[in-house]
């Protein structure tokens, strides 16, 4: 489904400041894996994210979805294929605009946009059945204005507008890491269920190690640049936080000090 | 004085209305797309200009007002089309098209002054009094209903938040184009009309008119709120309307003079976006100092009680 093959990305090359962001990174997905991800800051989870989703474009390298190569494909000509939720609430949505209109934008994802109007009473019973099922009432406020809402009500609509046109890729870059820990713990139950009933092939970065472990049936870690663990299924269903710890202290020679990354 | 302020009333509707097409453009880079677009005054004019020299090359007045509002859609589009692909500073690429167009409106114009008087305007057959409200409803209406469809939303969610629309698949600066073109083409259209209304066109009578479109939406959206897309544009036309009145007033007073207009403009923009930033600052300070007090006030109770139980 995501095939990433030799990406190398660079910040300011050439200069002093050169940084290798992402060093010949390979990376497969089959169709309906769920992978995690982690890595300590820097270690270009970020950046990998950005490079599949078109926000950055890869100094070298390909990046096929779904068997296209689109790594010189614009961001907005790739969003067909992709379904993102950012880190920051505010990033998924637009605040200035109703909760059915945020939908409408949504449902229209990859296609071309005409003078048909965005939101019928057709595809707000639809809203509203999809809007029930995330269970928190956002059902009956269809014309609140997203800016109203709060982190985790914004994230959980940031969640379903990017799955529920059921794109091939799903993108998850820390989307819970701004939310207190309840409404965290929602929006990674929604995570799950939507994932596991659309069979979305899903990338999730993530902090929190135990969440790493606890979801997808696929690990990586990444640091500095590389791809330094990659834990199949099998493995990943006895995976402890301290054997992680242990592999990567082994694997990088050194300690793993980034406290957010050890405490989650 | 009441009866010099219920004279200048149908004056200053009359104006007020054709202004609005003008605020309207204004509204849609200024509020929808977050950009503010400085074109304005040089494609008033070119609206000015091009209806002016068809109407006297004789062509029917409402043929030269729309080819007028495409002259405008161009002016926007170079705009538009300077700051997405080449990358240029918002309010640089107005600048810089904004003096581009006082030259190619000279060559429109032919001259610094058209006149127009002797030939038939949009409005000789019906008094823009009963002829604007209709017109510019109907602009009104076709606005919101534009901005209410799916290329609406993505325009308005460009301006809104851009990397959550890109991120859905729209192209944001086809859709920037879009936004400054159509908006530039509602400046032409106003200025078309309000060459036909005055009888003449002027090559320099777009200037400032960036900050009376400023100074409509603000005062319209101060007074009479902006919670949906349908509301904003009314209270813009609302807006144009109390400008004029405001201005019609400002002109019976004594010690000022036809030349102040530009002052009294910019300190109404002044006072409309200095003004409700003080307010909300002296707000939060207050609530900030208030309820601390009461944090305090809450544990020291608390302590207090705790240490009456010790004793």
């Amino acid at each position: 489904m995501l095939e990433v093959s030799h990406v190398v990305k660079l910040f300011h090359p050439g200069t002093v400041d050169e940084k290798v962001a992402l060093y010949d990174i390979n990376l497969k997905l089959n169709p309906g894996d769920f992978v995690t991800v982690i890595g300590s800051n820097g270690a270009g989870k970020s950046t990998l994210m950005n490079i599949i989703s078109g926000v950055l474009e890869p100094d070298h390298g390909t990046v096929r979805i779904d068997g296209h190569e689109v790594q010189q494909l614009s961001e907005f000509k790739r969003s067909r294929w992709i379904g993102r939720v950012f880190q920051d609430p505010m990033a998924g949505t637009a605040p200035h605009m109703t909760i059915e209109e945020n939908l409408s934008m949504a449902l229209m994802r990859g296609k071309p946009r005409g003078l048909s109007f965005g939101v019928t009473r057709k595809k707000r019973e639809m809203f509203r059945e999809h809007l029930a099922r995330l269970g928190i009432g956002l059902e009956n406020r269809l014309k609140t204005k997203v800016g109203l809402l709060s982190g985790g009500e914004r994230q959980a609509l940031s969640l379903l507008m990017a799955t529920f046109t059921e794109p091939k890729m799903l993108l998850l870059d820390e989307h819970t890491a701004a939310l207190d820990p309840a409404r965290a713990e929602l929006v990674i139950r929604l995570t799950e269920q939507i994932v596991r009933e659309m069979k979305l092939t899903t990338l999730m970065v993530t902090h929190n190690m135990d969440m790493a472990i606890r979801l997808g049936n696929r690990l990586i870690m990444m640091d500095k640049g590389r791809i330094i663990l990659d834990i199949d299924a099998e493995r990943k269903k006895h995976l402890t936080v301290e054997q992680l710890l242990r592999e990567f202290a082994q694997i990088s020679g050194q300690e793993l000090t980034d406290e957010k990354l050890i405490l989650g | 004085m009441a009866k010099a302020l219920l004279g200048s009333l149908p004056g200053a509707i009359e104006l007020g209305l054709i202004y609005a097409l003008m605020a309207l453009g204004v509204y849609i880079t200024f509020r929808i797309l977050n950009f503010p677009d400085l074109t304005v005054d040089g494609s008033f004019t070119t609206g000015a200009g091009i209806a002016s020299v068809l109407i006297i090359g004789g062509t029917h007045p409402w043929l030269a007002s729309v080819a007028a509002f495409f002259g405008g859609v161009a002016a926007g589009a170079c705009t538009g089309l300077l700051h997405t692909k080449g990358k240029v500073n918002g309010l640089l690429s107005g600048i810089l098209m904004m003096i581009a167009l006082y030259s190619i409106n000279m060559h429109i114009m032919g001259k610094p002054n058209l006149s127009l008087r002797g030939n038939e305007t949009v409005f000789s057959d019906v008094s823009p009094l009963i002829l604007m409200p209709i017109f510019v409803l109907a602009i009104k209406i076709l606005l919101d209903l534009f901005l209410h469809t799916d290329l609406g939303l993505a325009l308005r969610a460009t301006g809104d938040n851009p990397q959550m629309i890109r991120s859905l698949g729209a192209n944001t600066d086809m859709n920037k184009i879009l936004g400054i073109s159509l908006s530039n083409g509602l400046v032409a259209l106003s200025g078309a009309l309000i060459a036909q209304q005055s009888g003449f066109a002027d090559i320099s009578m777009g200037i400032g008119m960036i900050v009376i479109g400023l100074a409509s939406v603000i005062i319209g959206e101060a007074i009479f709120g902006a919670g949906t897309v349908v509301r904003a544009t009314l209270a813009v036309i609302f807006g144009s309307i109390i400008y004029r009145f405001v201005v019609a007033l400002a002109l019976q007073v004594r010690w000022f003079d036809a030349s102040d207009l530009k002052l009294i403009t910019a300190l109404i923009v002044i006072i409309a976006l200095v003004v409700p930033t003080l307010q909300r600052y002296v707000k939060q300070r207050k609530d900030a100092q208030a309820r601390s007090q009461e944090l305090l006030a809450a544990s020291g109770s608390r302590k207090n009680s705790r240490g009456g139980g010790d004793g």
